[in-house]
């Protein structure tokens, strides 16, 4: 019986950094493109699959990798898509591919990709820090949440990225909880310190069979199982916590459901993950989705950051390479699809920082309440 | 502290559908109009071609009455872009009819922001041809 379970067999990212100088999305692109064919032990000949958001078709041309499956997905979604059409048979070798250079050059306003156009939004002067910190406040209220659990995420986060050589703010700390609350009030309750960075940078996968995969140069990682849920489009309707479906479900434990159908998928529960490299584009989404993927009650999750659980020498370490806070957060989809390729690091375990010793299984995740959509996937070791 | 102001100067324009002409037809006669359920009577905003429970055709418009409470609300300190004064204060109120909406909180100081303040709809042109529904307190100061 073959194994056509999605693996991953090659990641690479580029250089990230504020400002890449020289660089384009269009050269990023293709250092990633060489570098994780390379990593996988593959060249252009093997791929028959592309996934690289708008860009795909021009880069399936522009490859001449054609005819090829092409993927329409964006951040890990397109892992999830690529898996689903490996499974079914339609791809042999795909190639996921993301970059962002030179295109967010205006510094006095907030980046564009934060500030979607929709008519019951602009006149608010809404963005992204402030449609999560409507997400925060109501769990504020509710479970009485501090600014000062709050600001211990976004310390430990950056401090994974202080040690990290790769990180875009590398050597920027090491930061205090007193440190990220003496920062820029942003949008209350987040502080300067609580909030995603802007940057540029690239990445890339390659995706292919276990079989194949096991064939290949490196360890593979196997995708275990995924989850997505969504809400509806982000940044036009109010994020608000106890925004309902019908099966009674709030978008303020959204990824409850994603993470539980991944869990189901892989056979495996909460205790058997090793490291969570999760998406932080504010500092309260850490809490939520620590709640919202079981790892504690809902609540409780201020607590339990407070008790020293996500540090890298905790029982939960969180987002281990900085994430979006410090290592890089270049354009829609670079620094979603580096959740997964951070977890890929850490099972074969390759990370220069942050390292979990022995790590086999990892759960990543991508968006959140305030953006009505959240996606969960399990990569784990093969066997 | 600091007390919390409309917006001063012009704001990005802001697209519309024929959907939601209705809406901004009412601002401009500072009437605050949401839709409803003729079939399961529920009110909701933004409109929607079906009503989002029971799939009946044509909601109708109608009048709400412009008070509420904070659902949810944040501070704004550096700004989407420099068309915005700072600071101004988003939030979510939740109509009496039921249905929520986005808003900027106005004419208050943000210490007494909370969850859960009464607030009146507050009426402000921020553009030749654009009024806005700001909200504002709606309680007796303490």
């Amino acid at each position: 019986m073959p194994d056509r379970r999605a693996a991953v067999a090659g990641v690479f990212n580029t250089r990230q950094g504020r400002r890449l100088e020289g660089e384009t999305t269009a050269s990023l692109t293709a250092q990633a493109v060489r570098h994780a064919l390379a990593d996988a032990g593959l060249t252009l000949d093997d791929v028959d699959g592309v996934s690289a958001g708008a860009t795909g078709s021009s880069l399936i041309y522009d490859l001449r990798v054609g005819p090829a499956w092409l993927g329409t997905q964006h951040g890990m979604s397109m892992v999830f898509e690529a898996a689903g059409a490996i499974a079914a048979g339609l791809a042999e070798v795909v190639l996921i591919v993301a970059a962002e250079a030179a295109v967010y050059t205006d510094r006095s306003a907030t980046a564009p990709w934060t500030r979607p156009e929709h008519e019951f939004v602009i006149p608010w002067g809404m963005f992204t820090a402030a449609e999560f910190a409507l997400i925060a406040r109501r769990h504020m209220h509710t479970y009485g949440t501090t600014p000062e659990q709050l600001a211990l995420v976004s310390a430990t986060i950056r401090n994974n990225g202080h040690v990290n050589p790769d990180a875009v703010y590398h050597g920027r700390g090491p930061f205090t909880a007193e440190d990220i609350l003496a920062s820029p009030m942003v949008a209350d309750p987040f502080h300067l310190l609580d909030c995603a960075m802007t940057s540029e940078g690239g990445c890339a996968l390659v995706l292919t069979t276990a079989d194949r995969a096991r064939d290949l140069r490196r360890e593979p990682v196997l995708l275990l199982g995924g989850g997505a849920d969504y809400f509806g489009p982000a940044y036009r309707h109010p994020p608000a916590w106890d925004l309902r479906g019908r099966s009674g479900r709030v978008n303020g434990m959204i990824g409850e459901r994603a993470a539980e159908r991944a869990f189901a998928a892989a056979g495996i529960d909460r205790d058997d993950v090793d490291v969570l490299e999760l998406y932080d584009p504010f500092s309260f989404e850490i809490i939520r989705q620590l709640e919202a993927f079981g790892f504690c009650k809902p609540g409780e999750g201020g607590a339990f950051v407070a008790d020293g659980h996500i540090g890298v020498g905790g029982s939960h370490p969180v987002t281990t390479d900085g994430g979006t806070m410090s290592y890089s957060h270049a354009g829609a989809d670079p620094q979603m699809l580096q959740r997964v390729i951070r977890s890929v690091q850490q099972i074969r375990g390759e990370c220069v920082s942050g390292q979990i010793a022995g790590a086999r299984v990892a759960l990543c995740s991508n968006a959140g309440a305030g953006a009505l959509f959240h996606l969960v996937a399990l990569l784990g070791a093969d066997g | 502290m600091a007390w919390l102001e409309p917006q001063a100067g012009p704001i990005p324009p802001t697209p519309r559908r024929a959907l939601t002409q209705p809406f901004w037809e009412g601002c401009a006669e500072r009437e605050l109009r949401h839709t409803r359920c003729r079939a399961c009577g529920r009110a909701d905003f933004p409109p929607a071609e079906h009503c989002r429970w029971c799939l009946a055709a044509e909601p109708v418009w109608e009048a709400g009455a412009g008070l509420g409470h904070v659902y949810s609300y944040t501070v704004v300190w550096r700004p989407v872009t420099r068309d915005f004064r700072t600071p101004y204060a988003p939030a979510i109120v939740e109509l009496d009819e039921g249905h929520r909406m986005m808003t900027n909180l106005v004419g208050l100081d943000t210490d007494r922001l909370r969850v859960g303040l009464r607030v009146r709809v507050s009426w402000h042109r921020v553009a030749d041809d654009l009024v806005l529904p700001y909200f504002a307190s709606h309680e007796e100061p303490a």
